[in-house]
């Protein structure tokens, strides 16, 4: 459903992808990994269509999405989650889907303004599916709370919630375990199966938690310095040598470290 | 409408009837109705800051927009006063986009002189090429409607916070709306906006385009009470005073918006003994207002009702 | 045709050089603290009125009032940010534009309390023949003008690039953190920097009343052209603000003399719409440079 050809870019002098290649299947988990500046957000911020690939084609469903500006990705069916939680802080929970919501309603400003019959319609099916969102991600007690108030795996999990708001086919996560405890971290893997199995959601799944990685995931590309390592199920991912490498080299510079100072 | 607004539209609608009945007198009636003009043009100002959250310093252009038009077009033209109000908002409208186009795009310090720049530009164009030069001109016929024509200062008051009235109704639905929700996502972040679909250019336009119209209402609604205006009206100083009545109202709400509009025309009033002071005590009640009481005086004042209310409770 | 030519280009410099001084108080306040100061046009105002305050009302001498009135100017700017931009924790954008704002209001309104409306000028610095040039008169004033402009922004230069405190203010926008972790003084450099550009604004008002006289409300205007200088020339950058000054002052002084006196103004403003819609960077400012400020 997701085919990424040949991607170069770079910023300034700082060559940060390099002719990356691979697919993502229908209803898979796809898990993308690397050492971190490997290149994941880059690549998720050129699907997302928030950077332009200097190189290279990103096909969704078989049309080229590379030059679209990110509001029209998102209306195609794309939608995603930020490193660094991008939540409408001033704006309850319930508020935060509704906003999720927005693509896939009609009311303008003159409708609203009059109180349309269909926009007072439109607004109460607003309301209702967003609260089924909530009851789906667990956060229906939270729903009145102001979205800055809530805490960090909460948080998490409400803009998963808001992109699976806008009826995506393809959900962009990026590190959402990022700061979550080893519960709530299995919280999220059981949400995102549950996305991929009920609701039929593909997932492109950025982590740096190999334990999560591991557990939820159908097939892992995985990054280094940019260009594509590896690509293949969990299993032949853990076997590849140069994966190995690319993580043991990281550790052995870690134990080095550790030995100087001790 | 929630219940807070609701109540609130009802007691508005309330006082609005009744203050007629109850002013002392036909000055007190005029300060009224130019309360009202302010905050027609405050709440567009309010719905642009508070919710879309951005800035404008040129609204006086806008509102000086509306005056002229509506004024030139019911003088010249045989047109009744209300399609002169609406065409002068229209052409206050398309003033808004093309200026709106490439503004929205800066942010910040950026933005506000653009905006300050675009007022100024309009008054040295009023100034210049308007009729009658920096006097202005007069004759300018009453508001009227099929016929009848409102020239009673009552009758005004009524006519100024009718279209108050009915605005309000309209921005308040408009802000519990798909739209004002989106307006406050965007002042929250951009980024989230854009990636769950927004068409954030567009939606910012559009919320800058509301806000120009709403001063040019309130701009020909001036015009034609006062049969008479000139560009000194309409200069950097009337959209400090905007910026000041919404500050001091409240940016967050549009109620706010409203009574900072009262308090804000009311003052020069009480002050008039303080006549050479008047930039003076504007100055510090703005920069008061805005590092003590920054939230403004209705989030304020609701947010001390919300306490008493949670104190009665706790008592039990 | 060469004669007037020279003289709108004359006033245009001498006027440019004003607005040349207010964009480099805009610099001075920015590359310290990240802060436009949108009272900075105020100041010259004060400059100017003040001086005719102690030579004309009070008739101290010469230098005695350039000296008080240096000393008065600086004195505001300090309690301007000491009253006002100090106390605020956390300011965001939009409070810190309306405090300014606000505080200009004020200052305006201080000046409308003791100076009136009306406008107060005082005699030229030097008395003497003004200057001929292919027929064009250039006041001597107007030469004052451009000479203390000059000698401000070579001043400044050297303040920034070879002094400590210079370094340490610069120091102060680019990472108050970090500043601070070397022992800066962050709150005092930003005082500083609020005093300084209140002083620069003063010396450009005392150069050019004697010239184009001084009112209360001139404020509001110095500061959008005085803006429009500094952000031609790319915010932060003083050569940049002086350039820009310059241009902006003699095409001023072209539009008012060769087409229509009252659309000068306008021009500068359509100067200034345009940069900030087409280029707000500054037209001599590159890409990089651009993603690397912070605004």
């Amino acid at each position: 459903m997701l085919s990424i050809k040949e991607i170069w870019k770079s910023f300034g002098g700082l060559m940060a992808l390099r002719h990356i290649s691979f697919e993502v299947k229908q209803g898979e988990i796809k898990a993308l990994i690397g050492p971190n500046g490997a290149g994941k957000t880059t690549l998720l911020n050129i699907v997302s269509g928030i950077h332009e690939p200097d190189k290279g084609e990103v096909f969704f469903w078989g049309e080229k999405i590379v030059h679209l500006v990110p509001s029209k990705i998102a209306r195609k069916g794309i939608s995603r989650t930020f490193q660094l939680v991008e939540l409408f802080g001033h704006m309850t929970v319930l508020e935060n889907i509704m906003v999720g919501r927005y693509a896939r309603t009609k009311a303008g400003f003159f409708s609203s303004g009059f109180k349309i019959p269909f926009v007072m319609k439109e607004e109460r099916e607003t309301r209702r599916k967003s609260e089924e969102i909530l009851e789906y991600i667990k956060l229906a007690h939270r729903k009145d709370e102001l979205a800055s108030n809530l805490p960090i795996g909460e948080q998490r999990v409400l803009e998963i919630g808001r992109a699976l708001a806008t009826e995506p086919q393809l959900v962009l996560l990026d590190e959402p375990a990022a700061g979550l405890n080893i519960r709530e971290t299995r919280d999220l893997g059981e949400i995102i199966k549950k996305i991929r199995d009920e609701l039929k959601i593909t997932v492109v799944l950025v982590e740096h938690d190999m334990d999560l990685v591991m557990r939820i995931s159908d097939s892992i590309t995985v990054l280094n310095f940019g260009e594509v390592i590896a690509d293949g199920t969990p299993l032949e991912v853990q076997k590849n040598p140069e994966v190995i490498v690319a993580y043991l080299g990281e550790e052995e510079e870690i134990q080095k470290g550790y030995n100087a100072h001790t | 409408m929630k219940k807070g607004d609701l109540l609130a539209f009802f007691v508005f609608i309330f006082v609005i009837i009744l203050s007629p009945v109850f002013s002392g007198s036909s000055y007190a009636l005029t300060v009224g109705i130019f309360s009202g003009i302010n905050a027609l043009a405050a709440l567009g100002l309010c719905i642009l800051m508070g919710y879309a959250g951005q800035v404008s310093l040129g609204q006086a252009g806008f509102y000086g927009i509306g005056a002229y038009i509506s004024s030139i077009l019911s003088v010249h033209s045989g047109l009744p006063t209300v399609l002169c109000a609406v065409s002068a908002m229209m052409v206050a409208a398309v003033a808004a986009m093309i200026l709106a186009v490439p503004a929205l795009r800066l942010k910040g310090h950026y933005l506000a002189v653009a905006t300050l720049g675009f007022g100024e530009i309009v008054y040295v164009i009023l100034n210049e090429w308007g009729p009658g030069g920096p006097s202005g001109f007069g004759d300018i016929p009453h508001f009227g409607f099929f016929g009848y024509t409102v020239d009673s200062t009552t009758g005004y008051f009524y006519l100024v916070w009718g279209f108050v009235a009915v605005v309000m109704f309209f921005s308040i639905n408009l802000i519990n709306s798909r739209t004002g929700r989106a307006l406050r996502a965007i002042h929250d972040s951009e980024l989230a906006c854009k990636a769950m679909g927004l068409n954030v250019a567009a939606l910012k336009i559009k919320v800058f385009v509301l806000s120009a119209a709403y001063a040019a209402l309130a701009g020909s609604l001036y015009a034609h009470y006062m049969t008479f205006i000139s560009p000194s009206s309409f200069s950097l100083f009337y959209s400090i005073l905007l910026l000041m009545m919404v500050i001091v109202g409240g940016i967050t709400n549009l109620w706010g918006a409203i009574i900072g509009a009262v308090v804000i025309t009311v003052l020069p009033e009480l002050l008039r003994r303080f006549e050479e002071l008047d930039v003076l005590v504007y100055g510090l009640i703005l920069t008061l207002s805005l590092m003590f009481f920054r939230k403004g005086l209705v989030p304020i004042l609701i947010e001390k009702i919300k306490k008493l209310r949670g104190f009665a409770v706790a008592k039990h | 045709m060469l004669t007037v030519f020279l003289q709108f280009l004359f006033s245009g410099l001498t006027v440019g050089a004003v607005y040349a001084l207010v964009g480099i108080g805009f610099n001075i306040t920015y590359n310290s603290t990240s802060i436009i100061n949108l009272a900075q046009g105020e100041f010259v105002v004060i400059g100017g009125l003040m001086m005719w305050f102690f030579s004309e009302s009070l008739k101290l001498p010469f230098f005695v009032s350039v000296v008080f009135t240096i000393f008065a100017a600086g004195l505001i700017g300090l309690l301007m940010e000491r009253l006002t931009i100090k106390p605020l924790k956390n300011p965001d954008l939009l409070l810190m534009i309306m405090i300014t704002i606000a505080v200009s209001i004020i200052l305006r309104g201080v000046l409308m309390f003791y100076f009136g409306k009306d406008p107060y000028v005082y005699p030229s610095f030097t008395e003497g023949e003004p200057l001929s040039i292919y027929g064009a008169i250039i006041q001597q004033q107007a030469l004052w003008v451009i000479g203390i402009t000059a000698l401000c922004i070579i001043l400044l230069f050297l303040f920034f690039k070879k002094t400590i405190i210079g370094k340490a203010m610069l120091a102060c926008a680019v990472n108050p953190t970090a500043a601070k972790l070397v022992g800066i003084n962050v709150s005092r450099m930003v005082m500083l920097s609020f005093v300084l550009s209140a002083i620069v604004g003063a010396i450009g008002g005392m150069a050019i009343t004697p010239i184009s006289l001084m009112e209360y409300d001139k404020g509001p205007m110095l500061a959008v052209k005085g803006f429009c200088a500094a952000i031609m020339g790319g915010l932060g950058s003083n050569r940049g603000a002086v350039l820009g000054g310059f241009i902006i002052g003699i095409l001023e002084s072209m539009t008012a003399g060769y087409i229509h006196s009252g659309m000068k103004d306008a021009v500068a403003l359509m100067i200034l719409l345009l940069i900030l819609f087409y280029k707000p960077a500054g037209i001599f400012v590159s890409k990089t440079m651009l993603q690397l400020r912070k605004f």
